[in-house]
């Protein structure tokens, strides 16, 4: 078995106090892993250390180099939505690699945008700007990107917060395209209904791992009990923790 | 009508240099505008001039009145304090702003250190307030220079400098070019805004940069269109204010700033985009 991600001994965190504590383990290539745990668990940090905006504080991540770009979809996009840019630019940002600063965006390039444009149910929208969106529609404008950025590892932090019924029915269609192309699918969820019907398999993380596996054994309610009861809040004044033996 | 408008121009040497140099500063420092005042960096060009001005007077001190002195003397103090805030804002908690708030305050204190401490009783006002209608050639290919290495730039790092803009996180997630490019922009920025201080002294210099992009947000929803806008704006000031100069007898340089701040206040006005217009008078809605 092939590792899409793997992680030695991870730790991360933010200045020096762990919000993933010691995770070992690998996703496997092709997966569809669902990765849940109360609030502030360390979910989206484990993610940033995952696409690379954040280095461990020890341990290491080690990612399949022919996974060349890793599309990455934050839980709270930080997109300047008063930027005067339309939502066709916005998408076909996801071209960059194909692109880049300077490439030329010709005939098959537009029709690929306009394709991936489609497969969100946002014909029409093209010259909108990204300011006119509602939270749906921008959502599915960045799922349109993530389309266009044809990565072999997708990372997606809670896509379907806030969203409507039809919105997520027709983005859990997409993830499950990605899964059919032996794409590797890692995605932040709360709904643990959505995840025992979508996800075969889940890692529950509180700071710490508590399960990790089939998505039957990992939502047991003992896991999810435990995984309830360890603490959140981080102590000021923690001791180096002692199995820093490296 | 040809006298007012053109004949200052076929007439007099002075004003067609002067129009040129306009022309030179609003192809390079009105599409630098419009992003600064997208990455809501409006005043930072303001805190920039500050930066510029001690290494601007330090070459004027070391080699007197010396157009390329006092140009690299501006550079090297500018883009010292852009790169220094930059990679402070990049590696600690510290924003951007506040850091380059420190940073330009230092170097405006270090420059009036070393202009007393010398202690001669230099005339700064040529560089306090720039002399658009005395540009000598050299001045005059240094501005072009500096607008041709913008517009190159520019056209280079478009896609990524707009998506530094628009979704930092994203382009960090693809690519690494978004410090370079951040660093580079304020490169611009500095280069421009030395530029413009030969023609409208360090204090004005901003506002043919930032007055006709906040009037071109008035006109566009769409950042090529208001890039254009914001060149045309800012040609339109240099021409008019050259003219009202001209037939005043008033000072060039704060003419062509009042000139762009009234197409600003009338694009406040009447600006189809989110302006005064809008709001005070809608029209009904639609259907649809």
């Amino acid at each position: 078995m092939t590792a899409a991600v793997r992680f030695r001994d991870l730790t991360l965190g933010y200045d020096r106090h762990p919000a993933v504590h010691h995770l070992s383990g690998a996703v496997a290539d092709g997966a569809l892993l669902a990765l849940v745990g109360p609030n502030g668990a360390g979910k989206t940090t484990l993610l940033k250390g995952i696409v690379g905006l954040l280095s461990p504080l020890s341990g290491a991540i080690d990612r399949n180099p022919s996974a060349r770009e890793v599309a990455y979809l934050p839980q709270i996009a930080e997109i300047d939505r008063s930027f005067p840019i339309t939502v066709y630019d916005l998408v076909a940002m996801g071209l960059w690699r194909r692109a880049g600063a300077v490439g030329r965006i010709g005939k098959s390039e537009r029709e690929l945008v306009e394709r991936a444009l489609a497969t969100v149910g946002l014909e029409g929208f093209e010259d909108r700007a990204i300011g006119t969106l509602s939270g749906g529609q921008m959502q599915r404008a960045l799922f349109a990107r993530l389309l266009l950025q044809d990565a072999k590892l997708i990372l997606l932090d809670e896509p379907f917060a806030s969203l409507d019924a039809g919105t997520v029915a027709d983005l859990l269609e997409l993830i499950r395209r990605w899964h059919a192309e032996r794409r590797t699918v890692v995605a932040v969820l709360h709904d643990y209904d959505l995840v025992r019907d979508r996800f075969p398999e889940a890692l529950l993380l509180a700071r710490s791992p508590v399960a990790w596996g089939p998505t039957a054994e990992v939502l047991r309610p003992e896991n999810l009990l435990r995984a309830r009861r360890m603490c959140e809040a981080f102590d000021t004044h923690a001791a180096v923790c002692d199995e820093n033996a490296a | 009508m040809y006298d007012l408008l053109f004949a200052p121009f076929a007439e007099f040497e002075f004003m067609r240099r002067a129009i040129v140099g306009m022309l030179a500063l609003s192809l390079g420092a009105a599409p630098i505008g419009v992003f600064l005042m997208l990455r809501r960096m409006s005043l930072t060009g303001d805190a920039m001039q500050h930066a510029i001005l001690p290494g601007a007077a330090l070459g004027f001190l070391v080699a007197g009145f010396n157009l390329f002195a006092m140009t690299i003397g501006g550079i090297i103090a500018g883009c010292a304090v852009a790169i220094g805030a930059g990679v402070v804002a990049r590696t600690t908690e510290l924003k951007e702003d506040a850091s380059l708030a420190a940073f330009y305050l230092v170097s405006l204190a270090l420059g009036v250190l070393i202009v007393s401490l010398r202690g001669s009783n230099v005339d700064l006002l040529h560089i306090l307030f720039g002399s658009v209608l005395a540009l000598d050639d050299a001045t005059l290919i240094l501005i072009s220079a500096f607008a041709t290495v913008t517009l190159a730039a520019l056209a280079v790092a478009w896609r990524p400098l707009v998506l530094e803009c628009v979704d930092p996180n994203f382009l960090r997630s693809v690519s690494r070019a978004g410090a370079p490019v951040h660093i580079g922009f304020l490169a611009l920025v500095v280069l421009n805004l030395v530029g413009g201080f030969h023609a409208l002294g360090t204090l004005l210099a901003v506002g043919i940069m930032m007055l006709p992009a906040v009037a071109a947000r008035f006109w566009a929803t769409d950042l090529t269109r208001m890039v254009v806008i914001a060149v045309v704006v800012a040609f339109a000031s240099g021409f008019g204010g050259l003219l009202l100069s001209y037939h005043l007898a008033a000072p060039s340089g704060p003419a062509i700033i009042l000139v762009a701040g009234l197409i600003y206040l009338i694009s406040l006005a009447f600006g189809p985009v989110g302006g005064l217009r809008r709001r005070f008078a809608p029209g009904r809605h639609l259907e649809a």
